[in-house]
């Protein structure tokens, strides 16, 4: 990232700590064994931590009746491995794909919508004084930590009363002007020189021209940051939905795979096919863009 | 100020001689920038907060809504299950902060220590992030089958090698808030190591070189320096892994499979909220749920805007 920004980590060479320059006496042992101890450590965690997603990958593998019964475990004879469940997945998975489809069409207009208007909120912010700014900030900050589990049961009888429930808009609509987002497109905007929204004013462009041909597209990697935070949070988000969708061909990949998870077991192939197959897409984008994800989710620390 | 800029409209009609002037005027803009900002505040947090407060004074069934003063309230205090229910979430409150403090601090010091390869370091800290990029459920969905009851359940094997007989995980209470905490700290532990590191980063490698010519040692050092300065850090943190602990709810109902749970052993404060007003619809006492949790998480939010001076900064 080379535009400014007040969020981001520091490069990853930039490293202090507890090390002493030249401080070999501070080592009563060499400094070998110190790396391999914390180099074992480290690798250790990282493996135990990469265990769940080995099992639930193992877990394809096997019939999902078995899962069900003796649950998930790492012991399983490899010659056993049989790729039934690949096959039932793209040929025969009921409505997997198309909920996979609605999650990635709400992904995208989600992700769409909350950069254009959160970047636009967060513009008034960063570059304008004006009456009641102070006041309206701290209501940004206020909502950063409000979680939505409380406003769930009020939002919800409000769908009901106005007659809008299993509709996409009411998923979207709420979540457009996000304070977290809204919070890291000030930070960034506050780095970019105010002489350029002047040079555009000069040159006659309307306030929200300025914003849109002259601030937006200097802004990318804020936009990539923020894409990336809120598509992953949306293709994960499940409370909301799960209150709001009613109709199975609506549901998006969480609300249909927990409709999966009966006492019965008769749906454990899909569930564990179908939820292995749900972390691909966030997984392949961390893998590409990983410090993106980095900046997006370290946002709402260190303010001020 | 404002005014001296404002650029002369060009002529034209008198309403798009007017519209211009709105476009330019910056004066103005301000407020059509945050207008989504104050129209999602008033409809979708303002108008439903209000709400709750006058539905928890009221009895709200078959959509009949009739006064009852503080009557929710009064039943609420003698409810057991409520007091469950907030134990439950205080516990697992507590619980996390004693574990996801300390652990991703150790593991970020560790890993900002000037020792060991860059390369296995970014390794590692990506493999601890990757956790926080599934989603409740599916991470539910895993952790329910890994801690399965049978001899044959991941967990239950790698206990039988410590010699342990089998654990009836869910079926216990100490079983489920284990597997409950497990859950936690493979999501978060990752994300909170991302928030330590930048704050430890932060700390001037100068201190660490003056400390040392006074000939501080290693342990020294971390109480004098590398603790003091990472505090705006440590009380992010803590802040939000109070509100999250107190506000939990889809861990315990994915890895419930449900919003049920022996004798209510997985029954959260949000839970408890749930089932009154979604399951059984009774709308006026879920109302009152949620007010007490909201005041609680407010208190502790404004505590924590004022610790770190928030609102002195924001009026300045």
């Amino acid at each position: 990232m080379s535009a400014p920004t007040t969020t981001t980590t520091p490069a990853p060479s930039a490293e202090h700590g507890t090390g002493v320059p030249g401080g070999r006496r501070k080592y009563p042992l060499p400094r070998a064994v110190f790396v391999t101890i914390q180099s074992v450590f480290l690798v250790v965690i990282a493996l135990i931590v990469l265990v769940p997603l080995v099992v639930i990958f193992v877990g394809t593998f096997q019939d999902g009746g078995e899962i069900m019964r003796s649950g998930l475990r790492l012991d399983v004879d490899v010659s056993s491995f049989r790729f039934d469940n690949y096959v039932m997945l793209f040929t025969d998975s009921g409505l997997y794909f198309r909920w996979f489809a609605n999650s990635v069409g709400l992904t995208l207009v989600q992700v769409a919508g909350t950069l254009l208007v959160s970047s636009f909120v967060a513009y008034g912010f960063a570059m304008y004084d004006f009456k009641g700014k102070t006041a309206a900030f701290i209501a940004v900050l206020l909502l950063m930590t409000v979680p939505f589990e409380i406003m769930m049961l009020p939002l919800y009888v409000m769908v009901n009363d106005l007659g809008l429930a299993d509709s996409y808009s009411v998923i979207v609509i709420p979540f457009l002007a996000a304070s977290v987002t809204i919070f890291f497109f000030r930070q960034y905007f506050m780095g970019i020189p105010k002489e350029l929204l002047e040079a555009g004013r000069v040159d006659g462009v309307t306030e929200f021209g300025i914003f849109f041909r002259v601030v937006l597209p200097i802004s990318r990697p804020a936009l990539a940051a923020m894409g990336i935070l809120n598509g992953m949070v949306t293709w994960n988000n499940f409370l909301w939905p799960l209150l709001v969708l009613r109709s199975a061909e609506k549901f998006t990949l969480p609300i249909g795979l927990n409709t999966l998870l009966t006492p019965y077991g008769n749906n454990y192939d899909l569930l564990i096919i179908g939820s292995f197959f749900s972390l691909l897409p966030v997984l392949v984008l961390f893998l590409c863009f990983q410090r993106f994800f980095v900046a997006g989710m370290t946002a709402g620390a260190l303010k001020g | 100020m404002a005014q001296l800029q404002e650029r002369p409209a060009s002529p034209g009609t008198p309403v798009g001689h007017r519209l211009k002037a709105l476009l330019y005027s910056q004066r103005l803009a301000p407020y059509f920038f945050i207008a989504p900002f104050v129209i999602t505040l008033l409809a979708f947090w303002a108008v439903p907060l209000v709400r709750t407060f006058v539905m928890s004074t009221q009895s709200v069934m078959f959509g009949e809504a009739s006064f009852v003063g503080t009557d929710n309230f009064e039943r609420l205090w003698r409810d057991r299950i409520f007091w469950q229910a907030m134990y439950n979430s205080a516990r697992y409150m507590v619980l996390t902060l004693v574990i996801l403090i300390p652990v991703p601090l150790l593991l970020a010091v560790v890993i900002n220590a000037r020792l060991g390869s860059d390369r296995l370091k970014n390794l590692f800290k990506a493999s601890m992030f990757i956790p926080a990029l599934t989603s409740v459920v599916v991470a539910g969905i895993i952790f329910r089958l890994m801690f399965a009851e049978t001899s044959t359940g991941l967990v239950n094997q790698v206990i039988a090698w410590f010699g342990a007989d089998p654990v009836r995980w869910l079926r216990t209470d100490l079983g489920g808030l284990v597997a409950l905490l497990a859950l936690a700290t493979w999501r978060y532990t990752g994300v909170n190591i991302l928030y330590f590191l930048s704050g430890l980063q932060s700390i001037p490698d100068e201190l660490y070189e003056a400390a040392s010519i006074d000939g501080a040692g290693k342990l020294r050092q971390f109480f004098s320096i590398t603790l003091p300065n990472i505090k705006p850090t440590m009380v992010y943190v803590t802040t939000i892994s109070i509100y999250g602990g107190l506000a939990m709810f889809l861990e315990s109902f994915m890895l419930y499979a449900g919003n049920s749970s022996p004798n209510n052993q997985g029954l959260t404060v949000v839970g408890y909220l749930y089932r009154r007003g979604i399951e059984e619809n009774d709308l006026g006492y879920a109302s009152a749920v949620g007010v007490v949790l909201l005041v609680v998480i407010m208190a502790i939010n404004l505590t924590y805007l004022t610790l770190t001076g928030t609102f002195k900064k924001e009026s300045r």
